[in-house]
C-alpha cells in the first residue's frame, strides 16, 4: 500500500487535537482514584490509584462525605431537575410563540418577534435581581419551581422554531384546515411531528445549557440539600482553597467527572439519532 | 352533488391590488369547469375563493343556494387536490386519507373502509402503509386524490395538479381524472394554465385573463366561436396565426391585399386570425410563406415560417405527414374568409 503522506499528517494532527482536549479530564479521572496523602506528597496522577471504589462510593452515597450533609447523588438529582426541565420548558414556551408568530397575524407579531430577538443582546446576569426579587416575592426560593421557570423562556429557541416553521410549505396548513383541524389539531398532529428533529436538537443543546447554569442556582439555593452538581463543585474547591482540613483533592476531581458524565452521555446517545433526523429532513 | 353559483365575485387585497374583478358563474351538477388562463390571472385566486383559503371581499359564493362567503373551509363541504399535493410528510398513506375523516369523527371502522375503498379506486391499496416519500410522482398525486374522494366531498378543487408529473404520466392521469370524475359524478373546479388538458378535461372552460371571465363555454365552442382575441390567442396548440391588418373594403395586411371581408370598421387596427389547420397549400392561395422550420410530430407536420409581404411575422401550418417542404421552399397557402376571425386591436373584441 502507498504511504500516503496527506492521510497520516491529518491523523496525527486529530490525534494530537483529541490528546489535548481529553489529557486534562484524564488527569482529573486519575488523580480522583488515589489518596488525598498521595496527591498531596505527588501532586497530580497520571496512571490508576486504588481507592476509584472507595472516592466515588463516599461522594456519591455517604452523607458528610463530600459536603457537610449532602450527597453528591441528590446534587446530581437537582442537577437532572434542572437540566431536564429547562430543556422541555424553554422547547414548549419557544415553539408555542413560535406558532404564534408565524401563523397567527395579529398587529403586534413582528415588533414582538424583534423584541424577543433583542433579549437574545441581554445575559441572565442583567435581569438576575428583578428576577430573584420575583422569585422570592413568590415564596419559590430553594423550590425546583423557582429553579426553572424564571430561565426557560428562550429567544434561541423561538428563532430557531421561527425559521423552521417559516420553511413548512403553507399547502400543509391549507390541506389541513381543509380537511378540518383546527389550531390546536394542525399544531399536534402535523407541526409537531414534522419538528421532530428540531425539537431534539433543541432539547439536547438546552439539556447541557441547564445543566451548567451556574449562577441562578447560586443565589437561589440556600439549603444544601438544593445544590446543583456545579454548584458543588465550586463549593468543594473553595473549601479546599480556604484551607483548614486536609485538602480532598481526590473527592473534587470526582464531583468534577461525575458532573461532566450525563451532558457527554445525552450526546453520546443522541447524536445518532439526531444526526439521521437531520438528513432525513430533507424533502 | 351540487350547483356552485359564483356572483360577481371580487377580491381585492388591503393594497388595492384587485385579483379578481366580478365574475359570475353557474356551475351545474356533476359539472367540470376548468379555469384556464397565463400564470397571474387570478385563476387560482378564484378557486382558492371557493375553497375558503382565500378570503372573499365582494359578491357571493354558493353552493346549492347557500351562501358559503364566511363559512371556514372544512365546512364548506369542498376537498382539493394541490399542486405540490400537500401531504403530510410524517404520515403513511392511510394517515393522510383518514385525517380528514378522523377529524369530523367518524368511527374507526367507517373511516378504514372508505379509505381502503378509495384506495382500490385508485390503485394504491398496496402502498397504504407507506410513507409519502417512498412513493413516485404519480403515486402521491393519487393519494392525495384519494384524500380528496374519501371524503366525499360536494365540490372537487384541482389547483394544476399535474403541473408536477413529467409529460407521459400528465397525460395518463389526465385520463384517469377525467374517468373518475364521470364515474363519481361530483362537481369539479380544475385550475390548469395547460391548454390541452384544459381542453381535454373540461365539459365547460372559463378562460380567465386580468381577474375576469374573458369567455365561458364548451371546450370546442370556445376553438371555433373565440368572443375576443384573447380567447383565440390562448385557446389551441399550435397557436392561431394573428396577422395584423386594416380595412378598405378589402383587408390589407402588408402588401397583400385579401378578398372576402366585409362590414369591417376602416382605420383602426385589426387582427385577421387563422388556424393553423385552416391554411392549406394551394395554387391560387392568397399567402407566400417561405419555409424556415418544419417539425415532425408523427402524424402532423407543423410547418413555420415568414410570411411574405408582412415584415417579421411568421406563420404554422398544420399539415399531413406526407407535406415535407425543404428548408426556405416557398409555399403558396390559401384559406377560406368564413374560417377566419378579425378582431379590433385595441379591445380584442371581435368582429368578424
Amino acid at each position: 500500500m502507498k504511504f500516503d503522506w496527506h492521510t497520516v499528517s491529518t491523523h496525527i494532527i486529530l490525534i494530537l487535537g483529541a490528546i489535548f482536549m481529553t489529557f486534562p479530564v484524564w488527569v482529573a479521572f486519575m488523580t480522583s482514584t488515589h489518596a488525598p496523602e498521595t496527591i498531596l506528597r505527588e501532586g497530580l496522577q497520571l496512571l490508576p490509584g486504588g481507592h476509584f471504589f472507595e472516592t466515588y462510593n463516599e461522594v456519591l452515597f455517604v452523607e458528610g462525605g463530600v459536603m457537610k450533609k449532602v450527597t453528591a447523588m441528590q446534587m446530581t438529582k437537582n442537577s437532572l431537575i434542572l437540566g431536564i426541565g429547562f430543556a422541555i420548558g424553554k422547547v414548549v414556551i419557544s415553539m408555542l410563540a413560535a406558532y404564534a408568530i408565524v401563523y397567527f397575524r395579529f398587529r403586534l407579531a413582528a415588533p414582538l418577534f424583534w423584541v424577543i430577538f433583542m433579549t437574545l443582546l441581554l445575559p441572565l446576569e442583567v435581569r438576575i435581581i428583578p428576577s430573584y426579587k420575583v422569585v422570592a416575592d413568590l415564596g419559590l426560593l430553594d423550590t425546583h419551581t423557582g429553579l426553572i421557570i424564571p430561565l426557560i423562556a428562550s429567544a434561541t429557541g423561538t428563532f430557531f422554531f421561527r425559521q423552521f416553521f417559516r420553511s413548512v410549505p403553507e399547502e400543509l396548513l391549507e390541506a389541513a384546515r381543509l380537511d378540518g383541524a383546527g389550531a390546536w389539531r394542525f399544531f399536534i398532529d402535523i407541526l409537531v411531528p414534522l419538528s421532530k428533529t428540531m425539537i431534539a436538537a433543541i432539547l439536547i443543546i438546552m439539556f447541557v445549557v441547564g445543566w451548567n447554569q451556574y449562577l441562578w442556582p447560586l443565589i437561589m439555593t440556600t439549603k444544601e440539600e438544593n445544590y446543583t452538581l456545579v454548584i458543588g463543585i465550586k463549593q468543594i474547591y473553595q473549601v479546599i482553597a480556604e484551607g483548614g482540613e486536609l485538602p480532598q483533592f481526590q473527592k473534587a476531581f470526582a464531583l468534577t467527572i461525575l458532573a461532566t458524565l450525563p451532558p457527554v452521555l445525552v450526546v453520546l446517545i443522541f447524536q445518532n439519532w439526531f444526526v439521521k433526523g437531520l438528513v432525513e429532513s430533507e424533502k | 352533488m351540487a350547483r356552485v353559483d359564483l356572483k360577481d365575485v371580487r377580491k381585492t387585497y388591503p393594497n388595492g391590488a384587485e385579483a379578481i374583478r366580478g365574475v359570475d358563474m353557474s356551475i351545474e351538477d356533476g359539472e367540470m369547469i376548468v379555469f384556464v388562463g397565463p400564470s397571474g390571472c387570478g385563476k387560482s385566486t378564484l378557486l382558492r375563493m371557493v375553497a375558503g383559503l382565500e378570503s372573499v371581499t365582494g359578491g357571493d359564493v354558493e353552493i346549492d343556494g347557500r351562501r358559503i362567503n364566511d363559512v371556514s373551509p372544512s365546512e364548506r363541504d369542498v376537498a382539493m387536490v394541490f399542486q405540490n399535493y400537500a401531504l403530510y410528510p410524517h404520515m403513511t398513506v392511510r394517515g393522510n386519507m383518514s385525517y380528514g375523516l378522523k377529524n369530523k369523527g367518524l368511527p374507526k371502522s367507517q373511516i378504514e373502509a372508505k379509505v381502503v375503498e378509495a384506495a382500490k379506486m385508485l390503485r394504491i391499496d398496496d402502498y397504504l402503509d407507506r410513507q409519502p416519500q417512498q412513493l413516485s410522482g404519480g403515486q402521491r398525486q393519487r393519494v392525495a386524490m384519494g384524500r380528496a374522494i374519501v371524503r366525499e366531498p360536494k365540490v372537487f378543487l384541482f389547483d394544476e395538479p399535474l403541473s408536477n408529473l413529467d409529460a407521459k404520466l400528465r397525460v395518463q392521469m389526465r385520463i384517469e381524472i377525467k374517468r373518475l370524475q364521470r364515474r363519481m359524478n361530483v362537481t369539479s373546479i380544475y385550475v390548469t394554465h395547460d391548454q390541452t388538458e384544459a381542453m381535454t378535461l373540461a365539459d365547460r372552460l372559463a378562460v380567465i385573463n386580468e381577474g375576469r371571465v374573458e369567455q365561458m363555454g364548451a371546450p370546442m365552442e370556445l376553438y371555433s366561436n373565440p368572443a375576443t382575441l384573447f380567447v383565440a390567442s390562448f385557446i389551441g396548440a399550435p397557436a392561431i396565426n394573428l396577422i395584423p391588418a386594416r380595412f378598405d373594403g378589402a383587408l390589407q395586411a402588408g402588401s397583400m391585399s385579401l378578398q372576402g371581408f366585409s362590414d369591417l370598421p376602416t382605420g383602426v387596427d385589426l387582427m385577421l386570425g387563422i388556424r393553423p389547420d385552416v391554411l392549406t397549400i394551394r395554387e391560387d392561395g392568397q399567402f407566400k410563406m417561405n419555409v424556415d422550420l418544419v417539425e415532425q410530430h408523427g402524424g402532423e407536420n407543423l410547418i413555420y415560417g415568414s410570411l411574405d409581404g408582412v415584415v417579421d411575422h411568421e406563420i404554422c401550418l398544420k399539415s399531413g405527414q406526407s407535406v415535407l417542404p425543404a428548408i426556405d421552399d416557398e409555399l403558396t397557402l390559401g384559406f377560406d374568409p368564413a374560417t377566419s376571425f378579425v378582431f379590433r386591436t385595441d379591445t380584442g373584441e371581435r368582429l368578424k
